[in-house]
């Protein structure tokens, strides 16, 4: 924090290859598991899943300490703000693909499936509609979800968590730690509550719309865009949590609060793709 | 700036006064020292060029004669597929990344890369990914077989990929994870850690061309990574993106993958050209012909790789639209690229030239990559692609572009930098007998490789009709000479570190070469910590055109 405190170039890392072998153990469980191994793919995946954890907390606590203890100046800041910004560049890229194949599907395939030669000759009884679960009514009958029930209400969710969450920055920056916690602590138990909220649409769509991942094209994109938002949200919510904890034991200055920033950045992102899901995947 | 290291805390005090290496074995599993990471990337890629390489002689070997002599088609299919993935994601990437991670701070005065713990994990994540590949190679049922590019419906199906496919598709993640990781810290670097003294215009060329690759990776990886989580989930998880009973579409597949492919073969060339344009003007005894237009080539490259990627797909069909857009656009990327390799030119042009192997090896690239080019060219007309699409000419043109192109300056990459990092000196004979070996076998390899695409051998197949038989054995016959040729740059790399010729390098190596960057002002070899205290003078010799 002080001025004159070089760049801190950290050494002998330990984390970085524990977290590694955690995930590439997980990965090797899941790919197992998939495979057809219901024994030795699950324990891989468990075993894998908290080496890993063990490794975030680990990490995580490393790095707040020496935030804490003011080895972290200037520019060690703007690096770590760098990082966040790009990291949640490259994520935006990867909900593009899913949203692109939306639109690709909804304009391009599903219209084609549905007219000229290859509706004459393949399937002429075929409509090229939206929804749709393809020509060969892949997954049977399924209702589509509609956008005024519970994902209107998730919408009002995350927009107002998304405010609460700038309302705690607002009370970092004044040293009101009182508005900081209270602002989190709104902010995580929506973002908890849009997560129950979805499941309960998931359950839903499963047991009483037969939609399902395997309703056709659109069970897919529906359950793979949602999912992985979902998803997002869920870290998203973990991450604030932590920073509410870490409020609430006293960390963060106004001058020095990289982690709130970026768990708020996330959170913003998060609430933007919900939007963007809302418009396309539930209202058009 | 003031010093590498702030001690504040008792605690943790220990760690912080060792400012060497850790000892033994353990030094380079935690290490978080560039110079350190750099040498674990480039050995890694040295290490996958030989595996690579292993399994293009497999091919070769099948290919030397008509009918099937060696393996299994399934098996031979695995190779084609494994050597590809090897050579782009373990060998030519990381390869890149080494030099990235070795040359970057160097070169712009930083202590170290901008997040080096985070530098640690990309290296493990990669060797991790490799090694999830790797391990479809031991199962029963084998590696991936349906090509590198993973198309839809073929790679869905039980028999040819057996039980590789979620492997492959994990191993893409973890690929994917490491190189946005690589690529979040080089930018951070560079815009973060510069020394005060040098402007964006002073960079070398080699840090402007991966600061555009950096961008390409974090624009790219993720897209990647998403149409093989697609295929994931159509292959466990029942969805129908590639499937059109359900609705969707195959050839969807193919765009996604393309917008991937496309930025990232310029993932593998545009640090390419960063180092050739910082070799060739060492050589050349002159500044860089074109500093500026070089930085906005580049730039201009980069922007056109994102929209031209259904090139790759003029067959498969599109709407006369899509073709005609796709083979203009396409056709663009050649003016940026033939202004590079005209400043390349004008930079050797009256200078007054020596011919030490990197050298050699740049100007091999710069004949040798534009005729990667030219070929490329052709393919880019859409109506002429119907052709060549599928053969071994689009064989050749690729490989004109990554081996005697990206490869080639990988190589003069090592001899350039070696004496700075190792403080030896290579055997210059033997490196030149490495270089003329290299150079005329790898025409031999790639060249009938254009007849026989022209003929119409298609590419991925263990077994041709009998009138292909002469080019394929004249084309095996180059492979094993280039193949066993690599072996000399093994010897020299071992031989080079571990002293060489006993001859004492001096700080510059290269005669001038402290003019043109920054690295030339340092000792050789590079003590393990460099620039804690920033430089106040920068090299501007390489932009001296553009003053
Ligand atoms: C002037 C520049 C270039 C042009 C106009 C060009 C054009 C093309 C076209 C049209 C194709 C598709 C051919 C087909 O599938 O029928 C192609 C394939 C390919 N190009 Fe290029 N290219 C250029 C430069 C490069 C560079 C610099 C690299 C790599 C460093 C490269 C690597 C590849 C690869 C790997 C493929 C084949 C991918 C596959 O199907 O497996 N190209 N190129
Ligand atoms: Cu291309």
């Amino acid at each position: 924090m002080s001025t004159n405190v070089a760049y801190y170039i950290p050494h002998k890392a330990t984390w970085p290859v524990i977290g590694t072998a955690g995930l590439v153990t997980m990965l090797a469980g899941f790919a197992n598991y998939l495979n057809g191994s219901s024994s030795v793919g699950p324990a891989f995946m468990v075993a894998g899943l908290v080496v890993f954890i063990i490794m975030l907390v680990g990490w995580f606590t490393l790095q707040a300490h020496e935030s804490e203890t003011g080895m972290y100046n200037h520019d060690v800041g703007i690096s770590y703000r760098m990082g966040m910004m790009w990291f949640i560049f490259s994520e935006i890229i990867f909900f593009a693909v899913f949203f692109s194949t939306l639109w690709y599907t909804r304009n391009l395939s599903v219209q084609w499936l549905g007219s000229g030669a290859t509706k004459e000759l393949l399937h002429s009884a075929y409509q090229a509609t939206w929804p749709t679960n393809g020509p060969g009514d892949v997954g049977g009958k399924f209702e589509p979800m509609s956008a005024w029930g519970l994902p209107f209400l998730n919408t009002l969710i995350l927009l107002s968590s998304g405010v609460s969450c700038t309302w705690a920055h607002h009370g970092l920056l004044a040293k009101n730690r009182d508005q900081l916690i209270k602002g989190l602590i709104v902010t995580v138990a929506l973002g908890f509550l849009f997560v129950m909220f979805q499941a309960f649409e998931y359950h839903e769509a499963y047991t009483s719309m037969g939609l399902t991942l395997g309703s056709g094209v659109y069970g897919s994109t529906f359950f793979m865009l949602t999912g992985f938002h979902g998803f997002h949200v869920c870290v998203g919510a973990i991450i604030l949590s932590v920073v509410l904890f870490r409020s609430w034991k006293g960390h963060f200055q106004p001058e020095n609060h990289f982690a709130f920033e970026a768990a708020a950045w996330y959170w913003h992102f998060v609430d933007v793709v919900w939007l963007g899901l809302f418009v396309f995947v539930y209202l058009l | 700036m003031s010093a590498v290291v702030a001690e504040h805390d008792d605690h943790h005090a220990d760690e912080h006064h060792d400012h060497g290496p850790a000892k033994g074995l353990l030094r380079w599993i935690i290490t978080t020292n560039h110079k350190d990471i750099g040498t674990l990337y480039l050995l890694f890629a040295l290490a996958m060029f030989f595996v690579g390489g292993a399994m293009a002689m497999v091919i070769r070997a099948e290919l030397f004669e008509p009918g099937l002599q060696f393996v299994d088609p399934a098996f031979f299919n695995s190779m084609t597929t494994m050597h590809a993935l090897v050579m782009v994601f373990g060998a030519v990437m990381p390869a890149f990344v080494g030099l990235a991670n070795w040359q970057i701070p160097m070169m712009i005065g930083a202590p170290d890369m901008a997040l080096p713990r985070m530098n640690n994990m990309s290296f493990w994540l990669l060797v991790a990914g490799v090694l999830l590949l790797a391990s479809t190679l031991l199962m029963e049922t084998g590696a991936p077989n349906a090509g590198w590019t993973f198309y839809p419906p073929l790679v869905l199906q039980p028999i040819t990929v057996g039980k590789a496919l979620p492997f492959a598709v994990f191993a893409v993640h973890l690929l994917g994870i490491s190189s946005i990781m690589g690529a979040i810290n080089i930018i951070a670097t560079i815009f973060n850690m510069r020394a005060p003294s040098m402007k964006m215009m002073d960079m070398p060329l080699f840090v402007w061309t991966w600061l555009i690759t950096a961008f390409l990776l974090i624009a790219v990886m993720p897209v990647f990574a998403g149409a093989v989580t697609m295929l994931l989930t159509d292959k466990f998880f029942h969805t129908s993106f590639f499937n059109a009973a359900g609705g969707g579409d195959p050839v969807l597949y193919q765009h996604i993958f393309w917008f991937f492919g496309h930025p990232e073969v310029y993932i593998m060339i545009l640090p390419t050209f960063g180092v050739a344009s910082t070799i060739i003007p060492v050589f050349a005894r002159k500044p860089l012909f074109g500093y500026a237009s070089m930085v906005w080539a580049t730039g201009s490259i980069a922007f056109f790789s994102f929209i031209v990627w259904a090139h790759h797909m003029f067959t498969v069909g599109m709407p006369m639209a899509g073709e005609l857009y796709f083979m203009y656009a396409t056709m663009i990327i050649a003016v940026p690229t033939g202004v590079k390799v005209f400043n390349w030119t004008a930079t050797m042009w009256k200078g007054a030239m020596t011919f030490e192997t990197p050298m050699l090896f740049s100007i091999a690239f710069v004949v040798l990559f534009t005729m990667g080019g030219l070929t490329g060219l052709m393919m880019a007309l859409a109506p002429l692609d119907f052709q060549y699409h599928d053969t071994y000419f689009i064989v050749a043109h690729f490989h004109y572009t990554l081996v005697p192109a990206s490869i080639f300056i990988l190589m003069a990459a090592g001899y350039f930098w070696l004496p700075k990092w190792t403080g030896h000196m290579y055997n210059e004979k033997i490196g030149q007998l490495h270089f003329w070996l290299s150079a005329i076998s790898v025409n031999i390899l790639f060249f009938p490789q254009h007849f026989l695409g022209l003929a119409g051998m298609p590419r991925r197949i263990p077994d041709y009709a009998i009138q292909f038989a002469d080019w394929n054995m004249v084309s095996s016959i180059g492979g094993f000479i280039f193949g066993l040729s690599q072996l000399l740059f093994l010897y020299i790399v071992i031989d080079t570190i571990r002293g060489g010729t006993g001859e004492k390098v001096t700080a510059e190596v290269w005669e001038g070469s402290s003019n043109h960057s920054l690295e030339w002002t340092l000792p050789s070899p590079v003590p393990y910590h460099t620039w804690t205290t920033p430089p106040t003078v920068v090299p501007t010799e390489h932009v001296l055109d553009s003053h």
